[in-house]
């Protein structure tokens, strides 16, 4: 909790290209936005949007181009502290229990175990995950194992999340399922959290606002606010307001689409 | 019931192949310095045991087997971590180490006894060079073969290289680590052996070597029988350390069968492929 005025993400004409044996490549080319503490932020494109790139930035792990990118109004110089990353796949360790698991950013940040081994317990609980502390990875399944993962996002108590396409791997019923839960884990903790995913109906449903991303060279094409109620259920999705926001968005990659064509 | 089957069978089919041994052995009098009847060894190996001989050899090999495969696992180790994570090592020291990769260790046995002597630190020193290389090449390959994923979460947590190292590589390389030190174990029991042969003053393969000048068969067949006993306790030693440490790898179900696998097969390259990610 900053200042007011100063948002949790700031990115200012952000370009970002890699070389590569055909010449440099433009992932993000000049992309502008801005997310509000406490703001659920979904970004939705296709493969190869450059959406993974963006996250790799914020979380400290790639250098930009060019352009800007603060997190509440520091410029990222490298990974940080105060954030919480969830991957594609759990990428849990399989040699530590899930407490331990939980437990790994406590380790590297040398944050004392004794006091957040508590902190690890109540958020194995909000997640559902309550006697399950003392098992190891390959014994839960894909939607425990990132539970898990999001668990261990957030002991260290991050201002932010960012999540890369999260739940992708997942069964569509767990999918929905974990949707529901991190909707619920998000209206507990108010965290920001920006949400990366290729799924439209899983951005409407969670986002605040949609980014909608575009591929080669990536850029952003619509900022589309949700005004949905919260907590939203699944039938929400059977709603013709939450239709509309679907097709709006699809609508844009048509469009895109014919253009490339 | 079948488990209990299958023991009696293994049994009945040992002492078959034994009494056909002994029958034909008999029948053809088949000299003793040629082939001796399963009888003759069992005599020779009471003999050997009961009057200590074959403990007082068995000591001095099992001492230098064991202290060579701590020494030259030590070695494989540090040198493997090394390559792994220092590039100049690696490209300063690599080129040699493929080159004595693709040497046979145990020709080196003639120069390690001249340099070092008859006695104990030649036989340890071949055994070391014998065990060192599969903890090498694995330490390497475990080290390197850490998940991209799990690199990149280390790192978004602002962890060290440090911290990489002992929180991630390292025990990430352990079931790699763990399969060496299995091939490691028997290696440098190779090692011991073929240096007590060069040139010794004890141990088995000093024994076997003498009996051999005496035509003693009967003799040298009780020593292998002692020998093979001796590798697979060793093998088993590591196998019982092996399931404590990575009891957390689901492919150690298959570690008996694997440690089998490695012991019949002298292999250079690392003797384990990376476990699979276990994500659903």
């Amino acid at each position: 909790m900053r200042g007011i005025g100063v948002d949790a993400i700031e990115i200012r004409e952000l370009t970002k290209e890699y070389a590569s044996r055909a010449g440099a490549v433009t992932a993000l080319d000049q992309i502008s936005f801005a997310v509000g503490e406490g703001e659920f932020v979904a970004v939705v494109g296709p493969s190869g949007c450059g959406k993974s790139t963006l996250l790799k930035i914020l979380a400290g792990l790639l250098p930009t181009s060019s352009g800007e990118a603060r997190l509440r109004g520091t410029p990222i110089a490298g990974p940080r502290r105060d954030i919480g990353v969830v991957f594609q796949s759990p990428v849990l360790f399989p040699w530590r229990s899930v407490l331990d698991n939980v437990l790994l950013p406590v380790d590297v940040q040398r944050l004392g175990r004794d006091r957040y081994e508590k902190v690890a317990m109540d958020l194995l609980a909000l997640v559902g995950l309550t006697g399950f502390e003392h098992r190891y990875p390959w014994e839960l399944s894909g939607g425990m194992q990132q539970r898990v993962a999001i668990t261990r996002a957030l002991v260290h108590d991050p201002a932010m999340l960012l999540m890369d396409e999260p739940f992708g791997a997942l069964d569509a019923m767990t999918r929905e399922h974990m949707n529901l839960e991190l909707q619920r884990i998000w209206l507990e903790k108010k965290k920001t959290v920006l949400f990366i995913t290729h799924s439209i109906p899983e951005a409407v449903f969670l986002g605040d606002r949609v980014l909608v991303m575009t591929p080669r060279p990536g850029r952003i094409l619509e900022d589309v606010a949700v005004d949905l109620p919260r907590p939203r259920s699944l039938e929400v999705m059977n709603t013709p307001e939450f239709g509309r926001y679907a097709r709006a968005i699809r609508a844009q990659f048509a469009v895109q689409g014919a253009l490339d064509g | 019931m079948t488990n209990a089957k299958n023991v009696s069978l293994s049994i009945l089919l040992l002492i078959v192949s034994l009494s056909l041994w002994e029958g034909i052995v008999r029948f053809f009098e088949i000299p003793i310095f040629i082939l001796p009847a399963p009888s003759k060894v069992a005599v020779a190996l009471y003999r050997g045991l009961e009057s200590g001989l074959y403990l007082t050899h068995l000591k001095v090999t099992l001492i230098e087997t064991v202290l060579g495969f701590i020494a030259g696992s030590a070695l494989g180790f540090l040198l493997g971590t090394g390559v792994a994570m220092n590039r100049y090592i690696d490209y300063f020291l690599y080129p040699y180490i493929v080159m004595f990769q693709s040497l046979p260790k145990v020709a080196l046995a003639p120069l390690i006894v001249i340099w070092f002597g008859l006695g104990l630190s030649s036989k340890v020193i071949n055994a070391a060079l014998v065990a060192f290389f599969p903890l090498l090449v694995n330490t390497m390959v475990g080290l390197r073969s850490a998940d991209e994923d799990r690199i990149s979460l280390m790192r978004s947590l602002a962890a060290s290289d440090r911290q990489i190292f002992w929180m991630l590589r390292l025990p990430n390389a352990l079931p790699f680590i763990m399969a060496g030190l299995d091939i490691a174990m028997i290696f440098a029991l190779i090692g011991a052996i073929v240096a007590e042969f060069v040139g010794a003053t004890s141990g088995l393969g000093m024994l076997i070597q003498s009996m051999n000048f005496n035509m003693d068969v009967s003799g040298q067949f009780s020593v292998l029988l002692i020998l093979s006993v001796v590798g697979l306790v060793l093998n088993r030693a590591i196998l019982l350390v092996r399931r404590r440490v990575l009891f957390w790898d689901p492919s150690e179900k298959n570690a008996v069968e694997a440690a089998e696998v490695e012991m019949a097969e002298t292999r250079r390259v690392p003797a384990r492929i990376p476990a699979k990610e276990r994500s659903t």
